[in-house]
């Protein structure tokens, strides 16, 4: 016990004084979820630029309420110039221009931006709809009720954070593992304790309970950020997070073990480390959602351990499910985990001559 | 029973026998040294006795105990500094001891006593990476020896260290075994083994040469002494019990078994002046009994 909490010291200490293993760990994917988050969130705050020429009895006369509506779709300007508006329109700086002819609205769009003059048109045909509705003075027949399948506060930060919070894991624990297995056999260190009373079982105990660790405040601080600046919301069972990142955390070590088995120097072991875990990210959904992908590239990714982690964290954490959706996710992680620790132990040199 | 007896080592890595039927036994309390250039086999040998390797054929007994396989038993009774510099990342001198202190179940001052005696105190919160050379094996020996062994190893602790800073180093060594403790140490420095060691095994090429005290090795050479007087040779036909006479660049060098008839004659002839007289070496060991210069 005491060798295991000296060696847990030892190899910690080791890890926060690399300042790049601890940017790479926590800051740089950090960064990501960040920028990610940044850009997630100005997408859904983004209004359709709209200018008002003249009088629009339309829009002056509006209920309160229906206005308020349509200033969440639109941002209203009021111009004096058509001309001068719809030049605007042409050069993009403006996605619409209105004026009033008689009882005709008149909207001047632009086809260059498909999906903007879709909404444009869609939402004032809308308006307009109801107004005409209101003025009957009968209430509406038909009416519309929309509802997105999942929870109402998701948005796309709850699918960025486990995404990226896997990648990082995967990332630190394959590094750790890979820098370690290869940093202590090129110093000799791995004989050096080969011949001190210190069982490899508690040698990698050490290893693997300080990873562990640094995965787990990973989590912490990834969620924290999320709920406190993204409105992330987490849902379900979400400490079934904890074991399933538990469980991707070994899988991932033992990869970086691979690694460090198969590679010379410690740089190179590292670079093996990262080509393996960064194209794994891209291809598991860890940047974008895999939705839009062929679907041989999402069959492709099922063969990937982070695509497991991955939905297991998603499923568990913003999706709502109950803790028995990161079972399986589980299982798989750990049957990769043992399948690459018995061919990482096949590959082990004590030395690199 | 010796610390160590070792019969018909033997080990090869592919073509090469790095190993070639090697025997001895170190005494306890004695300061064993295995020289000879590199590539003699001295690094192999030591791993095999410290049970890090297995010897294709031969025997080892360490303290009267099999190494190999991994003998947790013995792992607390010998100390071993190996040749690369088996630390860990980023901790201080302070902390590397401490760890290998704790790894050995010693208290923490044991190790701070250590880092006095080898002269570390003021780099103790000095990370290794920015230790000197010498700094390094000597923070590298005080971990081999933080829990008191009985037996340990120091492989080459005195190689790429400038000259002043092996001679440093000689002084922590010459005291540890004072108490007692059995030291093997392999160098390639034939004037360390000379200061050091109470008996010395010459290796070349895998095989045991030579086994005995250093001076009892140089006693057996039989050019053992050579003088070497400024001048030509002309007027020194006379002079007795010469085995060879060589012009070199200093002068002419004479040697001889008997230098005291030699010098005598000398001083007959005028010629004692600015003379230099060098007994045998380990190298001169080396030479006769491989033919070839030593070279480390």
């Amino acid at each position: 016990m005491t060798s295991f909490v000296t060696l847990s010291t030892a190899i910690l200490k080791g890890f926060l004084r690399d300042r790049a293993s601890v940017f790479f760990a926590m800051v740089f994917p950090l960064m990501f979820l960040v920028l990610f988050g940044g850009i997630f969130g100005d997408q859904e705050q983004s209004r359709l630029d709209l200018v008002q020429v003249g009088p629009v009895a339309l829009l002056d006369e509006m209920p309160a309420e229906s206005r308020a509506a349509f200033d969440a779709t639109f941002a209203v300007e009021r111009g004096d110039d058509l001309d001068a508006a719809i030049e605007e329109v042409r050069s993009g700086d403006v996605d619409v221009v209105v004026e009033m002819q008689g009882n005709e609205l008149v909207a001047h769009y632009t086809r260059t931006d498909q999906v903007g003059s879709a909404i444009v048109q869609g939402s004032l045909r809308a308006f307009v709809d109801g107004t005409n509705v209101a003025l009957t003075g009968q209430p509406p027949t038909f009416t519309l009720r929309t509802e997105a399948v999942e929870d109402d506060s998701l948005k796309a930060i709850a699918y960025v954070t486990p995404g990226l919070l896997g990648w990082a894991v995967a990332m630190s624990a394959a590094f750790g593992a890979a820098a370690t297995l290869n940093g202590w056999r090129t110093s000799g260190l791995l004989r050096r304790l080969q011949l001190a009373p210190v069982s490899t079982r508690t040698l990698v105990s050490a290893r693997v309970a300080v990873t562990l660790g640094v995965a787990l405040v990973q989590m912490a601080i990834f969620l924290g950020i999320g709920v406190a600046l993204f409105d992330l919301t987490l849902t379900g069972a979400w400490p079934a997070a904890i074991p399933l990142l538990v469980v991707g955390t070994l899988c991932f070590m033992a990869i970086g073990l691979l690694a460090g088995a198969v590679a010379k120097t410690t740089e190179g072991a590292v670079n093996m480390a990262n080509f393996i875990v960064l194209p794994m990210a891209f291809l598991s959904g860890s940047f974008f959602p895999l939705e839009g992908a062929p679907g041989w590239l999402q069959g492709f990714s099922l063969l990937l351990p982070l695509r497991h982690l991955n939905d297991g964290m998603t499923d568990v954490m913003v999706r709502g499910d109950d803790w028995t959706a990161a079972l399986v996710p589980m299982g798989i992680l750990a049957a990769f985990a043992v399948a690459v620790t018995l061919l990482a132990a096949r590959l082990f040199r004590w030395e690199t001559t | 029973m010796g610390a160590i007896e070792v019969s018909g080592l033997t080990m090869a890595y592919g073509e090469v026998r790095a190993v070639d039927d090697v025997s001895f036994e170190v005494a306890d309390g004695e300061f064993f040294g295995i020289i000879g250039p590199n590539g003699a086999g001295k690094t192999t040998t030591l791993e095999i006795i410290e049970g890090l390797r297995r010897p294709d054929s031969g025997e080892v007994l360490l303290l009267g105990e099999r190494p190999w396989p991994r003998n947790p038993g013995l792992l607390p009774r010998i100390g071993v500094q190996l040749q690369a510099s088996s630390f860990f990342e980023r901790l201080t001198a302070r902390e590397q001891i401490h760890t290998f202190a704790s790894l050995y179940d010693v208290p923490r001052t044991v190790g701070d006593e250590w880092l006095e005696r080898v002269g570390l105190v003021d780099k103790a919160d000095t990370r290794v990476e920015d230790l000197s050379g010498g700094q390094h094996k000597r923070l590298s020996i005080a971990c081999a020896l933080v829990h008191d062994p009985e037996v340990v190893f120091l492989d080459e602790p005195t190689a790429a260290l400038d000259p002043q800073a092996r001679r440093n180093l000689w002084d922590l060594l010459s005291g540890l075994n004072d108490s007692g403790r059995t030291v093997v140490l392999t160098t390639h420095y034939m004037d360390e083994a000379e200061v050091l060691c109470d008996r010395v095994a010459i290796l070349d090429q895998g095989r045991l040469l030579q086994l005995d005290s250093p001076q009892a090795l140089v006693r057996g050479l039989r050019r053992s002494t050579r003088i070497t007087v400024p001048g030509d040779a002309a007027g020194l036909d006379g002079v007795p019990h010469v085995e060879r006479l060589e012009q070199t660049r200093d002068g002419v060098e004479i040697t001889s078994a008997q230098p005291g008839a030699v010098l005598d004659a000398l001083a007959g002839l005028g010629r004692l002046h600015g003379i230099s007289v060098t007994s045998g070496t380990l190298e001169d060991v080396f030479l006769e009994v491989t033919g070839r210069e030593y070279r480390a």
